[in-house]
């Protein structure tokens, strides 16, 4: 059972998954320099790679705003803002050890919903600018959407199934003895296919491709690109901790305390998450939904009905 | 008194918005006016102490109105939905029948013998309405959910230009038909 967390947590927590997210995409970045321009010679070189994004993140800060003609600005801005503000949001229901934010009664729900708010974001995002590549990029997440998010959803829900509950915390205490990636694998590799496809990143990244010039950032500039780009890493952050109390036991583990196994387990995942993108290619829209809706839905439903009748005869 | 503060807050605004749907003059705009709208009453639902209703609310409307905001913009005569349109057809018309709509509803809301509250809420809303769909509800949410299922399954068959039959052949045995026309794995 989770714990509630005093009121000061809620402002901690943005700066902590930024920071998480800071720290992520400093190691892709020196993994991507690596291999571009061979190993670091020294460990000064290897900080200087890892700070690569927060340099380009404070160019874009004094970058001056590129504008387009006859833009909506509003509908743009606000889904640039609402990327990061959804990753937050949806942060809330993450417990660090045993204790979260808030461990709200349908905590599994509110958490598919902001991911839900983010995924509006991006085409709003695409929308904005008045531009063709950047629109086409927006519509290409929303096709996306359309192909990750039932496996995605019905794979939390077999979670929640096994421990009978909404709640975060209950999902996490009905994994003291045995996690649930072991009584449910199947559903933990659908959740990770579409953490990645969530944040459209890695293997799932067509809707900023470059084959369609970045698609829907290709307009963005300066702070409103820092807040797009910076908020697509704090959702893969937020997703892969996610499958922590959902299926790698939470704060569950020998010898260390809790919130230690939290932050091994997450960096795990997301260890995986950056390696499958530096070892899977693009994967084409169509492809993918044909692929999440002949395979991976009837996989999930078929891995759902083996807890529920596990469940039942406990 | 916080919650009166958020009750009214979030209704003023959940109108407001949805009166801009009708004012914009951008689809895209009028529809998140109105999924502005739709979180607004999720979020009266969660001041009602539904929580799982008001979260599947704000769910399910977010991914309805991104959708529909699609076809919306699909459907409207000028390219991509970004030159200036309008919602309001009929203006003087609609106007008459909003009229006597909301006044029908409100002599009602005024007139009709409201029952007295009868026993408490639940101790769990969310299992509770659950047991309701699962339990006497049953037969409803089985039907529904067939004739939900029947018409995707139509709606696709229908839409789609080219079939595995028109790629693969009648018996689906033939090679792997390369030709004009969509359809996954082509």
């Amino acid at each position: 059972m989770a714990e509630p967390a005093p009121l000061w947590t809620a402002l901690v927590l943005p700066v902590a998954l930024a920071g998480a997210a800071v720290v992520t995409a400093g190691l892709d970045a020196a993994l991507s320099a690596s291999a571009e321009r061979g190993r670091t010679a020294s460990a000064r070189d290897f900080l200087v790679r890892v700070a690569g994004p927060l340099r380009e993140g404070l160019r874009l800060l004094v970058q001056q705003r590129r504008r387009t003609k006859a833009a909506d600005t509003v509908l743009g801005r606000l889904g640039v803002v609402l990327v990061p503000i959804a990753a937050v949001l949806a942060g809330v229901v993450l417990p660090l050890g045993f204790t979260a934010v808030s461990d709200l009664d349908v905590g599994v729900v509110w958490f598919n919903a902001m991911e839900a708010l983010a995924w509006t974001a991006v085409w709003l995002t695409g929308w904005g600018p008045n531009s063709a590549l950047s629109l086409i990029g927006g519509y290409r997440f929303l096709a996306q959407g359309l192909a990750y998010e039932l496996p995605h959803m019905l794979a939390i829900t077999t979670a929640a199934l096994g421990a009978e509950s909404l709640r975060v915390g209950d999902v996490v205490s009905a994994q003291q003895e045995l996690w649930f990636v072991v009584r449910m694998p199947a559903a933990f590799g659908v959740y990770l296919l579409s953490a990645m496809a969530m944040s459209f990143w890695g293997p799932f990244d067509q809707p900023t491709g470059q084959d369609i010039a970045g698609g829907a950032a290709t307009e963005l500039s300066s702070a409103d690109r820092l807040v797009f780009l910076g908020g697509r890493w704090l959702l893969l952050v937020v997703t892969a901790g996610f499958s922590v109390p959902l299926f790698l036991g939470g704060g569950h583990g020998p010898l260390l305390p809790g919130w230690s196994w939290t932050l091994i387990k997450t960096a795990a995942v997301l260890g995986v998450l950056v390696g499958c993108r530096r070892l899977m290619p693009t994967v084409r829209m169509d492809r993918y939904m044909k692929l999440a809706w002949v395979v991976l839905v009837p996989l999930v439903l078929l891995q759902a009905l083996i807890v529920a009748v596990f469940v039942l005869n406990r | 008194m916080l919650t009166d503060v958020t009750f009214w807050v979030l209704a003023v605004l959940a109108i407001a918005a949805g009166v801009m749907v009708f004012r914009f003059d951008s689809m895209a705009r009028a529809t998140y006016a109105l999924l502005t709208s739709l979180l607004c009453v999720g979020g009266e639902v969660l001041l009602l102490g539904l929580d799982y209703l008001g979260v599947v609310i704000v769910l399910m409307m977010t991914i309805e109105m991104a959708i529909m905001a699609v076809f919306m913009v699909m459907y409207m005569m000028n390219p991509a939905g970004l030159m200036p349109m309008t919602m309001v057809h009929n203006a003087k018309g609609a106007a008459a029948i909003c009229l006597v709509v909301f006044a029908a509803l409100a002599t009602g809301i005024l007139l009709a013998p409201w029952p007295e509250r009868r026993g408490k809420p639940p101790a769990d809303p969310t299992k509770a309405l659950g047991m309701s769909l699962m339990g006497p509800q049953m037969l409803t949410m089985m039907t529904l959910g067939m004739a939900l299922f029947a018409t995707i399954v139509g709606t696709v068959v229908l839409a789609t230009r080219r079939g595995r039959y028109d790629r693969f052949g009648d018996d689906l045995g033939g090679d792997h038909v390369v030709g004009p026309g969509g359809g996954a794995g082509r």
